[in-house]
């Protein structure tokens, strides 16, 4: 495992929002730190997940399945999961496996956060 | 690119980096959680398993889970012995739900397929041998499962059972690897017993010599330890010295026992034991090298006055050199029955004067280092209970048993205890072996004169 491998997944935490920057982890086994950080962030009571995949080039069967963990984690306490900034390639492949039944998209972070504080303030 | 073509590429480059992956990999645990990942990503499974079934022990345990809360389950125990039956099927896609309503279904898959409550399931088989299995929940998409899905999982599956099949021969050979090093350790020891018992017959027909073998032996260990050999072959030099000596049981015990020093006569009859052993031991298959002939040139000499054979040089082994001079520490630091055991400074003269002649440098220079590696330590434990500012002590070098049976006296004349500690150890440590056996003698002759 590289030093890259070892370094901290980057995040932060918006209140009930947060941001989970999935750099270039998802294509391989250290990518299953973005699936702890996420359920991490759930589990401290955050109800809104952004994944940025701005960083991220490549999601390969270790990525999808990593991110339907995600899903599974979000939709297990009712979160929102919001994915932004996915490349079109990355947008097609999810679409061919179905995940875009469970998650929103967006065009980059600020959008993806605007949409989830618009309809967390319709539901208050 | 189009769906199809993106799909296939998304597949197949699932099914190349898991063969990459079960070819790699050494971690089963690892490998096992990074294929589950893989099978699952390919067609986008929200959920699955991996089980691994232990045909031996008949019980299923789950290797890796998703979404399955596999941390919880525990091992589960096939005691009807019907599980192994899924393998007769071969690599197939299962509904689960409909498996289990058939009769004869293994009750210990459906007690784990509750537990999983997976919808399908992939026997994992090689050569119709049941290894594992592979559970797998819905799509994400929520779609049933197409002929591709199903060709696609059953590949990985293959793979899998290929990577399961690896770990059990590697496992299998491990285990036999251990039994045959316990059985060649268990042998070993018999053959040391032996060859001990042999050391102990040996020294019996002379009560002159008690312990010699065994000595020489510890010797030979000793020098060839400093020598820097391998663990090995240093227990290869403890058996040579043990046993160089064997031919002695061939010669008339009065000559070995004769309290006078033998004649030409009886002298020619002593000389025909380093041959005789090496007759004795050349039909035994020695897990050491060169036993027989460490027996047969222990006398030979340097400069080639020595026996049976007038080696001279480098014609004679480092081994063989070894055993020589051990069996002649012994000789000189062990009472005789013609001469009583010399002091330190003789041996030292002693080994001075046939250094290059009788014995190889390099093995002198070891048995030094060791003794004073001994009279070290000896040193060092005996520091521990010195009293007052001037101390007088008598450092036996060895272990306090007779492994090395020289004596040294030392007088400490330092203020206190730490300080002569300090600087009787700075002062040594600075010194090579031969300054030091020096320098054990000055200061033995300077105390016999206080």
């Amino acid at each position: 495992m590289s030093d890259a491998d070892l370094s901290p997944v980057r995040s932060r935490n918006l209140g009930e929002l947060a941001v989970v920057y999935a750099g270039d982890y998802l294509n391989k086994l250290s990518g299953e730190r973005i699936e702890r950080e996420c359920r991490k962030q759930l589990e401290s009571g955050c109800r809104a997940l952004v994944i940025n995949f701005k960083e991220t080039e490549l999601v390969n069967s270790i990525g999808v399945s990593i991110l339907l963990g995600v899903i599974d984690a979000a939709g297990n306490v009712g979160a929102k999961l919001v994915f932004s900034d996915v490349n079109n390639h990355t947008v097609q492949l999810f679409e061919m496996l179905g995940l875009t039944r469970h998650v929103a998209f967006a065009a980059d972070e600020a959008e993806a956060l605007s949409s989830l504080r618009c309809a967390t303030s319709r539901r208050a | 690119m189009s769906d199809l073509v993106q799909k296939l590429a998304h597949t197949f480059g699932a099914l190349a980096e898991l063969g990459q992956e079960i070819s790699e990999s050494n971690n089963l645990e690892v490998t096992a959680r990074t294929s589950l990942h893989m099978v699952l990503g390919s067609v986008a499974i929200m959920r699955g398993a991996i089980a691994l079934y232990d045909g031996r022990n008949c019980v299923l345990s789950i290797l890796a889970g998703r979404g399955v809360g596999s941390e919880n389950i525990d091992p589960i125990i096939c005691e009807d012995g019907s599980t192994a039956s899924l393998g007769l099927g071969g690599i197939r896609l299962i509904c689960t739900q409909e498996a289990m309503n058939t009769s004869g279904f293994p009750a210990a898959v459906s007690k784990l397929l509750n537990l999983v409550g997976a919808e399908n399931m992939i026997p994992l088989v090689v050569r119709g041998n049941l290894l594992g299995l592979l559970f797998l929940g819905e799509k994400a998409s929520g779609e049933p499962f197409s002929t591709d899905d199903r060709e696609i999982l059953c590949a990985m599956a293959r793979h899998i059972a290929v990577g399961l099949q690896e770990h059990n021969n590697r496992e299998e050979l491990e285990s036999r690897a251990r039994e045959i090093q316990s059985l060649y350790e268990g042998m070993r020891a018999i053959y040391k017993d032996t060859v001990r018992a042999f050391a102990v017959a040996i020294d019996c027909k002379d009560k002159y010599t008690q312990g010699h073998s065994e000595r020489v032996g510890r010797y030979s260990e000793i020098i060839a330890r400093e020598l820097g050999w391998p663990e090995e072959e240093v227990e290869g030099m403890a058996v040579a010295g043990y046993l160089h000596d064997i031919g002695k049981l061939v010669v008339d015990r009065d000559i070995i026992n004769a309290p006078y020093r033998i004649d030409a006569k009886q002298s020619s009859e002593l000389n025909r034991h380093p041959g005789a052993g090496f007759e004795i031991l050349s039909p035994i298959r020695h897990p050491y090298a060169d036993i027989p002939l460490m027996a047969r040139h222990h006398h030979e000499r340097l400069d080639g006055r020595g026996y049976p054979d007038g080696l001279t040089g480098e014609q004679i082994p480092l081994g063989v050199r070894i055993v020589t001079l051990a069996d002649s520490f012994d000789a000189m630091t062990t009472d005789r029955p013609y001469r009583r055991r010399r002091t330190l400074e003789e041996v030292i003269a002693d080994l001075r004067k046939n250094t290059g002649s009788q014995f190889s440098v390099e093995v002198v220079i070891a048995l030094c280092r060791a003794l004073f590696n001994e009279g070290l330590h000896a040193i060092e434990r005996k520091l521990s209970w010195l009293q007052g500012p001037s101390a007088k002590t008598r450092v036996v070098v060895g272990d306090g048993t007779q492994v090395i049976a020289a004596n040294v006296n030392i007088v400490f004349t330092e203020h206190d205890n730490t300080i002569a500690r300090g600087c009787v150890f700075s002062d040594l440590l600075r010194q090579s072996p031969r300054q030091w056996m020096r320098r054990c003698v000055r200061i033995r002759s300077q105390q016999s004169k206080i």
